[in-house]
């Protein structure tokens, strides 16, 4: 028989609030095993904590319930409470009575009933626990940092400082991802290029870190510690080992019609490319779909020109296989499409463009080498609109569009008008905002900046349509400050275009079992408390693939990400979960049912021999668990016809009278 | 929750990864759902056992939820696939036992969507409470 304590938590008002915490305490008195029960204020609380263990070591307690919010939150604190105090951690259950209870039911009679009813149900269960010991695994000093943008790069290189292997695995040609694009940066108005390529360089030329370009990850097999990843290297038809990036080919081609990525098709590259000067790695790629070569065998230029001899025509896909002890997601952000923004004449113009375009036609490497012209005809504009929030904070009912802030928008928003009216003194700016957020250091003096001192025209309020009319384009929306309709001739839109997680984020979530929110960001561990790491241990969380974020937030994030890591590569082994499969091989039949349904392989068989009576011996194939490589799902404890696998800490009798305690 | 003055005792199995954090989701954005509706933490819906369901009905609960992640998100890859197919032959017989199909029922529940989870007890709760008292099943040696 179990010597058991109850602690019922008040969690200040939160529980007690609608749960009579002291009836609680006293109608679990009388279970059977409970030898001890009382309720505190705050149980995670030190003085909460001493209060267990001192009551451990007094009423000599073989287990424990805690009555508090869900164990998702504190059942790791009260397990090392217990340990403390002399405790296997394993014999500690927590009953759910805040997030399930008292955080949802109003009444005060209903909420104390439920919170009973729960507590005995762990009652029930914490009297079949078995102490637990878990097993160790031990952990491969490397991790795999998925997305070469910003938040990979910074990621990357705070894990490599610290002495680990990290290997960067970045789908396009070039890492860097969309900083690289961008003009200045807010609020500073530093040269996004100026900061950015020192570290793309420090990455590459780091003795730790490898480049995955024009990779993609497609199979992650494994646990935390412990992970094997596949990648598939993309062929570039040029050998990376080889070409020096001298950018020869890229002036022979003779296919110069290529829609050019980086500068997001506001002007053309050629088949064979690099993406941009600073790129790294600093190595040509061939593009196969406008490649005269690659499409009918006729060409070969490059390969002529090249000195290296690094064109690679017969070049496949390579696949590698590597382990790893964590992984990072850093897959970032994309804007939205604004095909279906009709209402803003985004198709019918192209004097209408996007954020992210009107960065690029304002940067320096630009397709109009920093000069500020209208893409439909080259000239010069002298009115320029901005439109915030198109696709940010839209009604849940409107399909185009994503109910969240975008979050940088404000901001870059007041950076492009600000720069416009520094270089062009002449041009009229106007920001159409449904409101200007700018929380931030710096931020909100930033914004007024802009409106004080460039006299940039803000409007509060929204735009209806904009008209093409000649080569104008007529922009009409409200004002809602001054109450009247307003109608602009403008030379040029820009569309703050809400972001969104990157495409490859949601196959890529699947394969981590890393799970999403309804907008494909990665949810976190914990939103306040663990915010860098995701549900899934060994899987961490970085930059935009979280949730929209800017460039200062994303570095912090990268590192925060890099520290817990490296926290994690430190340790030489890794305790694993002790609730584990376990086969009774007597009632074990040696069907294979389990072996089967197991997801990890963690099941196989072997020979046992068995003492049968009159001194005879009987062998028998019979099932045992891999407790390294099981991860307790329990799939094969219903599988098994014979009821011989069970599964520790959750065991077929613990769910039974926890069901039998519910249905009392 | 009371139709007709009945309020019926509802199991909920929660998958500790999805819809767990779901529930705890309702609960941290104070999304009510009906008392009646107690939840047993599992590691995946596929740990399950039919038997489990069946050990409720017998025992006097009125319905019986299972809730795991959406197929393909699940954390052990495939356990809800299993659960899928288990339940789909559990369901199959309940009409055989003497269980109203609508006393059980299994939803996909990811950790996001706390919202789900209160709309699904909610409605759980209603389907059932309708239903009335599970009496076909209960064995009357098993005093409630």
């Amino acid at each position: 028989m179990q010597r058991i304590g109850v602690f019922v938590c008040w969690c200040g008002s939160n529980i007690a609030g609608t749960v009579d915490v002291h009836a609680v305490a006293d109608a679990l008195k009388n279970e059977p095993g409970v030898v001890f029960s009382t309720q505190y204020q705050y149980m995670c609380s030190q003085a909460g904590q001493d209060m267990i263990k001192e009551a451990i070591k007094e009423h000599r307690l073989s287990g424990i319930v805690i009555c508090s919010c869900s164990p998702r939150m504190h059942e790791a604190t009260f397990r090392k409470t217990a340990q403390a105090a002399g405790l296997n951690p394993y014999m500690v259950e927590i009953a759910n009575i805040r997030e399930q209870c008292s955080w949802i039911h109003k009444d005060m009679a209903e909420g104390t009933e439920k919170a009973i009813i729960l507590g005995k149900a762990a009652i029930a269960k914490v009297n079949l626990n078995a102490p637990l010991t878990p097993g160790e695994s031990p952990v491969t000093k490397r991790a795999l940092v998925i997305g070469g943008g910003i938040a990979g790069i910074q990621t990357a290189l705070d894990i490599a400082d610290a002495g680990f292997e990290v290997d960067i695995v970045e789908k396009n040609p070039t890492i860097g991802g969309k900083m690289a694009q961008l003009d200045k940066t807010f609020p500073t108005l530093d040269c996004a290029a100026c900061i950015l390529t020192p570290k793309m360089v420090d990455v590459a030329q780091h003795e730790k870190i490898r480049i995955f370009s024009f990779s993609e990850v497609t199979e992650v097999k494994g646990f935390v510690g412990n992970f094997t990843a596949r990648i598939m290297k993309k062929a570039r038809y040029v050998r990376e080992d080889i070409c020096t990036g001298c950018g020869l080919c890229t002036e022979k081609c003779p296919q110069k019609k290529v829609p050019n990525e980086f500068n997001l098709g506001m002007d053309n590259r050629r088949a064979v490319y690099i993406p941009f000067a600073q790129a790294v790695p600093k190595v040509a790629t061939i593009d196969p779909n406008y490649c005269t070569m690659l499409k009918s065998g006729k060409c070969g230029l490059c390969a002529k020109v090249c000195t290296a001899g690094a064109i690679d025509y017969k070049q496949k896909d390579e696949f590698i296989e590597e382990k790893y002890g964590a992984i990072v997601v850093a897959t970032g952000f994309n804007p939205i499409s604004m095909e279906k923004y009709d209402e803003f004449a985004y198709n019918q113009s192209k004097d209408v463009v996007t954020s992210l375009e009107y960065e690029r036609i304002m940067n320096a490497a630009g397709p109009t080498a920093g000069k500020l012209l209208r893409p439909s005809d080259g000239k010069h504009p002298h009115t320029i609109v901005f439109v915030q929030c198109v696709g940010s904070r839209c009604a849940a009912c409107d399909e185009r569009g994503k109910e969240y802030c975008s979050k940088i928008c404000c901001m870059y928003t007041a950076k492009h008008a600000m720069l416009t009216r520094d270089k062009y003194p002449d041009t009229d700016v106007y920001v159409f905002y449904i409101d200007v957020r700018t929380p931030g250091k710096n931020f909100d003096e930033f914004y007024r900046r802009a409106v004080e001192d460039y006299g940039v025209h803000y409007i509060k309020g929204m735009v209806g349509k904009v008209t093409p009319d000649g080569d104008k384009l007529i922009v009409r929306g409200s004002d809602l400050i001054g109450n009247k309709q307003l109608n602009i001739e403008a030379d040029m839109v820009v569309l703050a275009a809400a972001i969104e997680p990157d495409k490859s984020a949601r196959p890529l979530a699947t394969m981590l079992t890393a799970s999403m929110d309804t907008n494909d960001f990665f949810t976190e561990a914990h939103p306040k408390l663990r915010p860098v790491e995701s549900p899934t241990a060994g899987v961490f969380l970085s930059g935009a693939c979280q949730g929209p974020k800017d460039i200062p937030d994303t570095v912090a994030q990268a590192g925060a990400a890099a520290s817990k890591v490296i926290g994690l590569l430190a340790k030489n082994k890794l305790t694993g979960n002790p609730c584990v499969a376990k086969s009774d091989e007597l009632m074990c039949n040696g069907c294979s049912s389990c072996e089967r349904v197991c997801p990890y392989g963690a099941i196989t068989y072997v020979d046992k021999e068995f003492r049968m009576p009159n001194r005879t011996t009987l062998v028998r194939r019979v099932a045992s668990v891999n407790e390294a490589v099981c991860q307790g799902c329990g799939a094969c404890t219903v599988a098994c016809p014979s009821g011989a696998m069970d599964l520790k800490g959750f065991a077929n009798k613990q769910i039974m009278a926890e069901v039998d305690a519910i249905c009392k | 929750m009371q139709v007709n003055g009945y309020k019926p005792l509802i199991v909920a199995f929660c998958c500790n990864w999805c819809s767990y954090a779901g529930a705890d989701l309702a609960g941290s954005n104070r999304l009510s759902y009906p008392a009646e509706v107690k939840i047993i933490r599992v590691p995946c819906s596929c740990r399950v056992n039919p038997m489990f369901i069946l050990r409720a009905f017998q025992r006097g609960a009125d319905g019986v939820i299972l809730c795991g992640c959406h197929p393909g998100d699940c954390h052990y890859t495939s356990g809800n696939y299993f659960t899928r197919r288990r339940m789909a032959a559990l369901f199959s017989m309940l009409d055989f036992l003497g269980i109203e199909r609508a006393r059980t029922r299994v939803e996909w529940v990811s950790a996001a969507e706390g919202a789900k989870f209160a709309a699904t007890m909610n409605d759980f709760v209603e389907t059932v409470a309708a239903l009335g008292e599970n009496k076909r099943l209960e064995d009357l040696r098993c005093k409630r």
